[in-house]
């Protein structure tokens, strides 16, 4: 079997963050304008910290997670502070970028197959991958250390000289695993590594990020749409909308007290187990290049009032520890005495039709 | 909010009525060898897509093919409507307007005229549709095609099939391309292509797996809205188990071309007999905070369907198995690389004692291996089994004979087991039926 990794999860201890993002935003040029497609995030990772990040497509997820490593396309740029730790990620000259990837900064993709080179061993590839950052690295090291990311993922040495077509699907990712932390990078965004697994290696691939804590100690955000992923791997989570993140806290609490109705009711159109009736949420996530005003999911939201259309919520701390961005959330918590009970009535809604859905 | 459909509406009559009968389906496909082996006549491998399944569909449920990819799940979804050939076994289609007809011997036009009574929705809308054809002509196409509807007829009948799919006002569609649609919309375009003919029975290729998660609910209650409206008995081919538990009336779990569990949707989720089927509801993810992530869950992946293992085809996975499930020489092979993994040290000096590890791949009852002397390599094995004396390969040894400078390990041969009554399921595993006083 493959106990090869130690039941126990280690307790996060509170350290410096390996990762401070404050009020990041990544913006795309486009003919029409620019596209906010992260828009002003906030949030700190810590050492050996799982972070999960959920949301509809088109939410900005992994416009995030290209962002937190600079692996942006053409016609994008970031803005705000981003520091890992504490060197600031957003002064540093694009050539000392590119040297903290990999090193420092480490990706997990979604189709392992396409990100490795069919014409090379995968020893070729560990290879590559070491000397890139360490030019005088010994042979006999990269073996070792190879042997062992390899060890720590469940892969025989027997496969070492082997080439990426003879591993099948699940084994693939493992390899894509190893080789980003054989660098032994302290920060990681795992990008849906699971979503063209099956339900079994799902949960083996799973397993073995969750337990990257207690092997390497990463900080890891992991851009996921299955909120059951999230619910059992991720010690937060954060709920990203238009991209915002419209909610973020300990896993736990989002899950069972979720203060935005976006989280709510993504909990609840998700269909898991237990489900015993079909919810959805209507229409679908709004254009970024004009998002809505106010509250940019208020025009799908169950909960809205005429505030919400009106003026941009704030982040708050609710009780359990979360922050969320809601009007309706301030005022069950009683934060909004001063505003106008004119300003709290239901917002009339509009219809939404399948013309407008995702 | 409807729950499953109202299965007491049904009249008992109705409820024995079977749609398709499939008695021991195969579906093998030859794999073309290679230019030499094909001039010295040697016998060419196939895969065996689909082996040995018989089950039936009943008029009015809908019935869920789960498994993994490479189960055959799809391969005998399509089967059932003649789009792959059948290579073994038979399929009847009880109609209820032309009585009964063998699908797996239709050919041509036959076939063709088929299509009228099943059809098919896919996974990917994307590529289910043809980008220059508007909607109004997609959806129309197949009353063209079988010359059943023209003019204002057709027009008229594109307008209802629209309208019954939720994609309203519809003169807002009919002049569409795919690429003005998002996914949802053409998933409903596709659905409305696949009722226009007035089919009995829609076979449904994870129709909502390709969707985003806030449709995905919307697709599936499109669906069983269009069931109850116009009598459908649908197939629900998917690896999603929690869609397949809301969805279906009875499940049929796959695994490497053969269904090794089926039963009531409740009966299987409420007692999951198959190790494969408990493993699959262990391993889905729940948004639960209080689940943890599963940790006894079965190694290994789904293997090469080409070279099938020996005995039941799930046994190298299976954390219940026994002596009697199938062990052989690849499994061994398997048990000493993940000796190795744990041992990387140990790798190099050991494997100059096994020798060549090409000899356990080929599947056999015995397995020869070491070239370090017998009793080395004896040893070598004897040490492996202490570090893990509850791995189930060694239940299934009957002995290790010395054989030249290694080592013959022999095990007990075993046929892969038939589904069998277990309750009011029926399971494909040598655990079951239980015998009285022979557990634990």
């Amino acid at each position: 079997m493959m106990d090869l990794i130690d039941d126990q999860a280690a307790p996060v201890v509170p350290s410096d963050p390996v990762l401070e993002v404050r009020d990041l935003r990544v913006w795309y040029g486009t003919e029409r304008g620019p596209v906010r497609a992260v828009d002003g995030v906030s949030f700190d990772l810590h050492e050996g910290e799982i972070l999960g990040v959920v949301g509809e497509s088109g939410c900005g997820k992994s416009t995030l997670g290209r962002g937190l490593i600079g692996l942006l396309p053409d016609g994008s740029s970031r803005d705000g502070t981003l520091r890992f730790r504490g060197t600031d990620m957003l002064a540093l000259r694009p050539k000392e970028q590119h040297a903290m990837r990999g090193r420092d900064l480490g990706m997990i993709f979604q189709e392992p197959l396409t990100r490795l080179n069919p014409l090379m061993r995968i020893s070729e590839h560990f290879a590559e991958t070491l000397k890139t950052h360490d030019r005088s690295i010994s042979k006999a090291e990269i073996e070792r250390r190879s042997l062992e990311a390899l060890r720590v993922m469940g892969i025989p040495p027997t496969r070492y000289h082997a080439y990426p077509h003879e591993f099948s699907g699940g084994m693939r990712q493992r390899l894509m695993i190893a080789l980003t932390l054989v660098l032994r990078p302290a920060f990681v965004v795992a990008d849906e590594p699971t979503t063209a697994l099956d339900v079994l290696v799902e949960a083996q691939i799973i397993r073995i990020l969750h337990d990257l804590r207690t092997n390497y100690r990463t900080a890891l955000l992991l851009i996921t749409h299955n909120l059951g992923i999230v619910a059992e791997a991720c010690d937060r989570v954060a709920v990203m909308y238009a991209g915002e993140i419209v909610e973020i806290g300990a896993a736990r609490e989002v899950f069972s007290h979720p203060q935005h109705p976006y989280t709510r009711e993504l909990l609840r159109s998700t269909i898991s187990l237990s489900t015993t009736g079909l919810n959805y949420i209507d229409g679908a996530p709004p254009d970024l290049v004009e998002p809505p005003s106010g509250c940019h999911f208020h025009p799908r939201c169950p909960d809205a009032m005429k505030i919400c259309a009106a003026r941009h919520p704030v982040s708050r701390m609710h009780a359990g520890g979360s922050l969320a961005s809601c009007w309706a959330a301030d005022v069950r918590a009683g934060i909004l005495a001063t505003v106008p009970a004119a300003e709290l009535e239901p917002l009339p809604r509009e219809e939404i039709g399948v013309a407008d859905e995702a | 909010m409807p729950t499953k459909p109202d299965q007491g509406a049904r009249t008992p009559a109705a409820r024995a009525e079977n749609v398709l009968d499939v008695n021991d389906l195969a579906v093998h496909f030859q794999l073309q060898g290679g230019a030499l082996s094909r001039l010295l006549g040697l016998k060419s491998r196939s895969v065996k897509a689909v082996d040995g399944v018989t089950l039936t569909l009943r008029r009015g449920e809908v019935l869920g093919l789960v498994g993994e990819s490479g189960s055959g799940k799809t391969t005998l979804g399509r089967a059932l409507l003649g789009l792959v050939p059948a290579t073994g076994g038979s399929i009847t289609y009880h109609g209820r307007e032309r009585g009964d007809r063998l699908v797996s011997q239709m050919r041509g036009a036959e076939l063709r005229r088929l299509r009228t009574d099943l059809q098919m929705v896919f996974q990917d809308p994307h590529a289910a549709l043809n980008p220059s054809m508007t909607m109004e002509v997609a959806i129309g196409h197949p009353l063209v095609i079988h010359g059943i509807a023209s003019g204002a007829e057709l027009r008229q009948r594109v307008e209802e099939a629209l309208e019954r799919v939720g994609l309203s006002p519809v003169e807002r569609f009919l002049g569409k391309y795919p690429s003005d649609l998002s996914g949802g919309q053409k998933q409903r375009a596709v659905i409305a292509r696949a009722i226009i003919l007035q089919p009995e029975v829609l076979v449904a290729d994870e129709p909502v797996s390709m969707l985003d998660m806030s449709v995905r609910a919307k697709i599936l209650q499109l669906m069983l809205d269009l069931k109850r409206d116009l009598g459908l008995t649908y197939v629900y081919i998917t690896h999603d188990l929690a869609t397949a538990k809301y969805f279906c009336d009875r499940i049929a779990i796959m695994y490497l071309g053969r269904v090794v569990e089926i039963g009531a949707t409740d009966e299987i989720f409420a007692h999951p007999r198959h190790p494969y089927t408990k493993a699959l509801l262990k391993a889905i993810p729940e948004p639960d905070p209080d689940k943890q992530v599963p940790r006894d869950l079965p190694r290994g992946e789904i293997p090469d369907a080409a070279e099938p293992p020996l005995g039941c085809a799930f046994h190298p996975r299976c954390p219940e198995a026994v002596a009697g499930c199938g062990w052989e020489s690849r499994d061994l092979r398997a048990l000493l690389e993940e000796h190795w993994t744990r041992k990387v040290e140990a790798y190099d000096d050991e494997l100059e004692l096994i020798g060549d590890l090409d000899g356990l791949s080929t599947p056999s009852t015995t397995a020869k291996l070491g070239s370090g002397g017998a009793g080395a390599v004896r040893a070598l094995l004897d040490r492996i089994r202490t570090e893990s004396p509850d791995e189930p390969l060694w239940r299934g040894v009957t002995g290790i004979d010395p054989a030249g400078n290694g080592v013959e390990v022999h095990f007990r041969p075993a046929d892969a087991p038939a589904l069998r009554r277990a309750g009011s399921v029926d399971v494909a595993c040598v655990l079951y039926p239980e015998v009285p006083g022979a557990g634990s």
